[in-house]
C-alpha cells in the first residue's frame, strides 16, 4: 500500500487507493451487467405469461414513461457536469449541479411509484402472473438502484461539506458519477426492451 | 409459533446434534472467559484486515465445514450399506444429501480455496495486502455468517430437503413449505455477497498491485489461476444473486417465476442455476490446478513445464465454463440440436484440462521427485483425476446420458473429479504452505498415513459406485434392493476409511503444533520458487520490507541466485497499512439476524436487521481512517529479529 499522492492528473486518481477503487468499482459493474443482464433475460422467457392478470399492451402509458426517461436521462447529464465541475475544482458547482440530479431522481422514482400503484390497482402486481412477477422485479431492482443512489449521494453531499474537495471525497463523487450513469443505461434498456415492446405487442 | 416447531424434535441423531453444539459452544465460552482471550479474539481475529489471517480463518471454517459434510456422508453411506435399512428415514435422508452437497460446495471447497489464495496470493505477488483489506475482512464474516445461518438449519427450523440443486417446483412454496428452503436461499445469498467481493478483490490486487516490474507472464501459476478464477467469480455469481432472489420471492412474497400456477416457469430455475452452477465448478476446481502447478514444480525442482501453455488452458476453460450448463439436463427435452451443441462445447472442455494433464506429466519427466506428503496428494490426484475427467466425457455425450443421467454413475463421476481435484488440491496447498502459516511443518509420518487412508478410501468408496450406476442405481433414493448390495458395502467402507484418513489429519494438525520443529528460514522446502518463499516465517504483517525487482518467472530462484532478499535494509521506508476495524464483523452479524428473520418471515426482524445493516454502511462511508505507517526503526527490528540476523 503506497501512500504517495500525485501532484498532477484529476484529483480523484491521484493516490494508489483512489485509483485501486475506481477499478474495483468498475468491475462491480461489470457483474451488475450480469444481474441485470440475468433479470432482462428472465424477462423476454416470461414475457407474454400474463395469465389472467392484463397486458403489458393495455397498462403502459406513452406519456408517463416519456417523462420518467426524460427526467433520468437529464439527471445523468446534469451528473455528468456535476463531475466535470469537480474537474475544475469548483465545490459549489459540484454541489449544486449534484442537488439538481437528486431532484431529477427522485421524480423519477416518484413516477415510478405512482405508476406501480396504479397497476396494482388495475390487476397487475408482483403476485398475479410470471410476467407481471419479472416486470415488477425488473423495474424494481431498477428503481432500487435508483433509492440507494439517492441516499448515496446525500451522504456524499454531507461530507463534501464537512470536507471539501480532496482525493477521497473526490473518488467518491466520481464512483457515484459512474453509478449514476450505469442506472441510466439500464433505463434505456427498459425503456426499449420493456415499454416499448410492451407497448405494441 | 410454538416451541416445538421452531426447534427440531423427535429424531435421536438430531437430539445428539444439538447436544454436541451446546457442549462445544459451552466449552467455547468456558475457555476464552477462563483463559481471559475475549479480548485476543477480538483485537487479533475479529476486527483484523490482515490477508494472512482472514486465510488462515476460512481454511480453519472450512475444515469444520468438512468435517459437517463428512459426517453427513458417513450418515448416508451407513444408510445405504444394506437393503432395508431403518438409521434414517427418507425425510431424514434428503435432508441429509441436501446438506452435504450445499455444504461441500459452497461452505468447504469454495472457502478452503479462498483461504489458500487469501494466505498465498498477495505473498506471490508482492503486495502488502489485498487492494481492498476492509472489504475482504466482510467477505469472510458474510461467508461464515452465510455458513452458520445454512449449517444451524437441522435444529432450528428443520433443514432443507430439495437438493443442493433445488429444483422447482419441488423446493417452490406449494411443495416444501416451511422454513427449511428459505435457510437455503438466504444462507447462500449471504455467503455469496461475499465471494463476490473476493473476486473483484483478488481482480484488483492482481491486476495493480504486482511487485515492480513484475509482468503477468511472470506471475506464479497459482496467481494467474486465482485471476481467471476471480473473472468466473465476477461474471457467475450475480446470476446465483438474482436466481436465489428470484425463488425467494416466490417463496416469501408470493411471486409466480418458478410456480406451477400464474404460468411460471419450473424449468427455468434449472437453467439460471446451472448458468451460475457449471462456472462455479471451475470456480473449485480452477484453484486447485494452480495448487499442482506450483506443487509439481516446487517438488519436481524444476521450472513448470508449458507455462504460457497451462495459462491459455486455464482461460480457455474459464471461458468454456459459460457456454456447458444444459448438459446437466439433457433429459428435459431441449431437443437433439441444443443437446448437440452443448455435448460438442462440454467435450471440447476435455482439451485444455488435456493439455494440462500433459504438462504436468512433462514437469515430471526426468525429475528428480521429493516424496513429501504435499507432493503425494499431487501424485495421487493425476491418475484420479483423468478416471473422471473421462467418465464426464461419457456424461458428455448427450445420447448416452439419457441412460447415465441421474444414476451412481453421475455421483461417481462428481465426486472423482471435486474430491481428486478439489478435496486432494486442498489438501496438498494446505500442507505445502502450512509452515508459512504457522511456522512449524505438520508430521510427515502421520500425513502420510492421512494420505494412503484417504486416497485409498476415495477409491474404494467411489469406483464401485461407476458400476452400481451403470446397474441402474439412481441418486438421492433412500434405501437399496438386494442386488446393489454387495457395491454398496465396498462403497460404505470406503467412505470410512476416508473418514479415518481426515481425522488422522486433524491429529495430525494437533500433534505438529505440540512437537513440530519451528521453522528457522522463509524457505521451508528448500526449493520455493515463488515469493511467498522469499519472506521470513512468520511473515511480518506487512509482509515485505522492501519489494524486489522481477524480471522472471520463478522470481524467487533468481532472487537465491543473486543473493538478494525481500529485506534490503537501505532501501527500507516506512509502510502504509490499512487499520483493524470490528465493522465488518458487526455489519454481517446484522445481515445474519435479518436473514434469520426472512427465513422465518418475520417481516419485523428481517427490517430491522436491514435498516441495522444500512447504518452500519453510513457509518463506513463517514469513516476517514487513513491507516497508519509502520516506521522504518520498527520494520528493521522486526526483520532482523524474524531472520535472526
Amino acid at each position: 500500500m503506497s501512500s504517495h499522492e500525485l501532484k498532477t492528473g484529476p484529483l480523484e486518481y491521484r493516490t494508489e487507493e483512489g485509483r485501486l477503487s475506481i477499478l474495483g468499482f468498475w468491475i462491480f459493474l461489470g457483474a451488475e451487467i450480469v444481474l441485470f443482464a440475468t433479470l432482462f433475460a428472465t424477462y423476454a422467457v416470461l414475457f407474454g405469461r400474463t395469465a389472467d392478470a392484463p397486458s403489458p399492451g393495455e397498462l403502459f402509458e406513452a406519456k408517463t414513461v416519456l417523462i420518467m426517461t426524460f427526467m433520468l436521462l437529464t439527471s445523468s447529464f446534469t451528473c455528468g457536469i456535476a463531475i466535470h465541475e469537480m474537474r475544475r475544482g469548483s465545490v459549489k458547482g459540484l454541489r449544486n449541479w449534484m442537488i439538481v440530479t437528486l431532484i431529477l431522481g427522485l421524480g423519477f422514482l416518484g413516477f415510478e411509484i405512482y405508476e406501480f400503484v396504479h397497476y396494482s390497482h388495475e390487476g397487475a402486481t408482483l403476485q398475479s402472473s410470471a410476467y407481471w412477477s419479472s416486470f415488477f422485479t425488473l423495474a424494481g431492482t431498477h428503481g432500487l438502484h435508483v433509492t440507494l443512489g439517492i441516499g448515496w449521494v446525500i451522504l456524499l453531499l454531507i461530507q463534501l461539506t464537512q470536507r471539501g474537495l480532496t482525493p477521497k471525497t473526490s473518488r467518491k463523487f466520481f464512483v457515484i458519477g459512474l453509478y449514476w450513469h450505469f442506472l441510466d443505461v439500464v433505463w434505456i434498456f427498459i425503456f426499449t426492451s420493456v415499454y416499448l415492446i410492451g407497448m405494441v405487442v | 409459533m410454538q416451541l416445538d416447531e421452531f426447534f427440531v424434535t423427535g429424531e435421536p441423531l438430531i437430539y445428539a446434534g444439538m447436544v454436541s453444539i451446546a457442549l462445544v459452544t459451552i466449552s467455547m465460552l468456558f475457555f476464552l472467559t477462563y483463559y481471559k482471550k475475549w479480548g485476543w479474539l477480538w483485537r487479533e481475529w475479529l476486527t483484523t484486515v490482515d490477508h494472512k489471517k482472514i486465510g488462515i480463518m476460512y481454511i480453519l471454517s472450512a475444515l469444520a465445514m468438512l468435517f459437517r459434510g463428512g459426517v453427513d456422508a458417513m450418515m448416508m453411506r451407513t444408510q445405504l450399506a444394506f437393503p432395508n435399512m431403518n438409521f434414517l428415514n427418507a425425510q431424514h435422508y434428503d435432508e441429509i444429501f441436501t446438506t452435504h452437497g450445499t455444504v461441500m460446495i459452497i461452505f468447504m471447497a469454495m472457502p478452503f480455496l479462498i483461504g489458500l489464495m487469501n494466505f498465498v496470493v498477495p505473498l506471490q505477488i508482492g503486495a502488502r495486502d489485498v487492494a481492498f483489506p476492509y472489504l475482504n475482512a466482510l467477505s469472510f464474516w458474510s461467508f461464515l455468517f452465510g455458513a452458520m445461518l445454512f449449517n444451524i438449519s437441522f435444529v432450528i427450523g428443520g433443514s432443507p430437503d430439495a437438493g443442493w440443486t433445488s429444483y422447482t417446483p419441488l423446493a417452490g412454496a406449494a411443495m416444501s413449505p416451511g422454513p427449511g428452503q428459505n435457510f437455503y436461499l438466504l444462507g447462500l445469498q449471504l455467503s455469496g455477497i461475499g465471494t463476490l467481493a473476493t473476486g473483484i478483490n483478488f481482480m484488483v490486487t492482481i491486476l495493480k498491485m504486482r511487485a515492480p516490474k513484475m509482468r503477468m507472464f511472470q506471475m506464479p501459476i497459482f496467481t494467474w489461476s486465482t485471476l481467471i478464477t476471480s473473472f468466473i467469480i465476477v461474471f457467475a455469481f450475480p446470476i446465483l444473486t438474482v436466481a436465489l432472489a428470484l425463488m425467494t420471492l416466490d417463496r416469501i412474497f408470493g411471486a409466480q417465476f418458478f410456480t406451477l400456477t400464474g404460468e411460471g416457469m419450473p424449468m427455468m430455475w434449472a437453467n439460471l442455476f446451472w448458468m451460475w452452477g457449471h462456472p462455479e465448478v471451475y470456480i473449485v476446481i480452477l484453484p486447485a490446478f494452480g495448487i499442482f502447478s506450483e506443487v509439481i514444480s516446487a517438488f519436481a525442482r524444476k521450472q513448470l513445464f508449458g507455462y504460457k501453455a497451462m495459462v491459455w488452458a486455464i482461460i480457455l476453460i474459464a471461458g468454456l465454463s459459460f457456454l456447458v450448463w444444459v448438459h446437466h439436463f439433457f433429459t428435459m427435452g431441449a431437443g437433439a440440436f441444443v443437446n448437440s451443441v452443448f455435448s460438442i462445447s462440454t467435450m471440447l472442455i476435455a482439451v485444455p484440462t488435456g493439455v494440462k494433464i500433459f504438462n504436468w506429466l512433462g514437469t515430471l519427466y526426468k525429475s528428480k521427485i521429493n516424496n513429501t506428503v504435499a507432493m503425494m496428494w499431487a501424485l495421487a490426484f493425476i491418475p484420479s483425476f483423468v478416471i473422471g475427467g473421462v467418465t464426464g466425457v461419457m456424461l458428455g455425450m448427450a445420447s448416452a446420458d439419457y441412460q447415465f443421467h441421474n444414476t451412481y454413475f453421475l455421483v461417481a463421476h462428481f465426486h472423482y473429479v471435486l474430491i481428486a481435484g478439489t478435496v486432494f488440491a486442498c489438501f496438498s496447498g494446505l500442507v505445502f504452505w502450512y509452515p508459512k502459516m504457522f511456522g512449524h511443518k505438520l508430521n510427515e509420518r502421520l500425513g502420510k498415513w492421512s494420505f494412503w487412508f484417504f486416497v485409498i478410501g476415495f477409491h474404494v468408496c467411489f469406483f464401485p459406485q461407476y458400476f452400481v450406476g451403470l446397474d441402474g442405481m439412481p441418486r438421492r433414493v433412500f434405501t437399496i434392493i438386494p442386488e446393489w448390495m454387495p457395491l454398496n458395502i465396498i462403497s460404505t467402507v470406503g467412505a470410512f476409511g476416508m473418514g479415518v484418513g481426515f481425522a488422522i489429519f486433524v491429529f495430525a494438525i494437533l500433534y505438529s503444533y505440540r512437537y513440530s520443529e519451528r521453522e528457522k528460514t522463509g524457505d521451508s522446502w528448500d526449493n520455493g520458487r515463488t515469493l511467498e518463499w522469499a519472506t521470513p516465517t512468520p511473515v511480518p504483517f506487512y509482509n515485505f520490507a522492501t519489494l524486489p525487482h522481477i524480471d522472471s518467472q520463478d522470481a524467487y530462484v533468481k532472487l537465491k541466485q543473486e543473493g538478494k532478499t525481500t529485506f534490503e535494509e537501505d532501501e527500507v521506508e516506512p509502510i502504509h497499512m490499512p487499520s483493524n476495524t470490528g465493522q465488518p464483523f458487526i455489519m454481517m452479524a446484522f445481515m445474519f439476524v435479518s436473514g434469520f428473520g426472512l427465513v422465518f418471515e418475520w417481516m419485523w426482524m428481517a427490517i430491522g436487521g436491514l435498516l441495522a445493516v444500512l447504518v452500519m454502511m453510513i457509518i463506513r462511508s463517514f469513516d476517514y481512517d487513513e491507516g497508519f505507517h509502520v516506521e522504518v526503526d520498527e520494520i528493521k527490528r522486526t526483520e532482523r529479529s524474524a531472520r535472526r540476523l
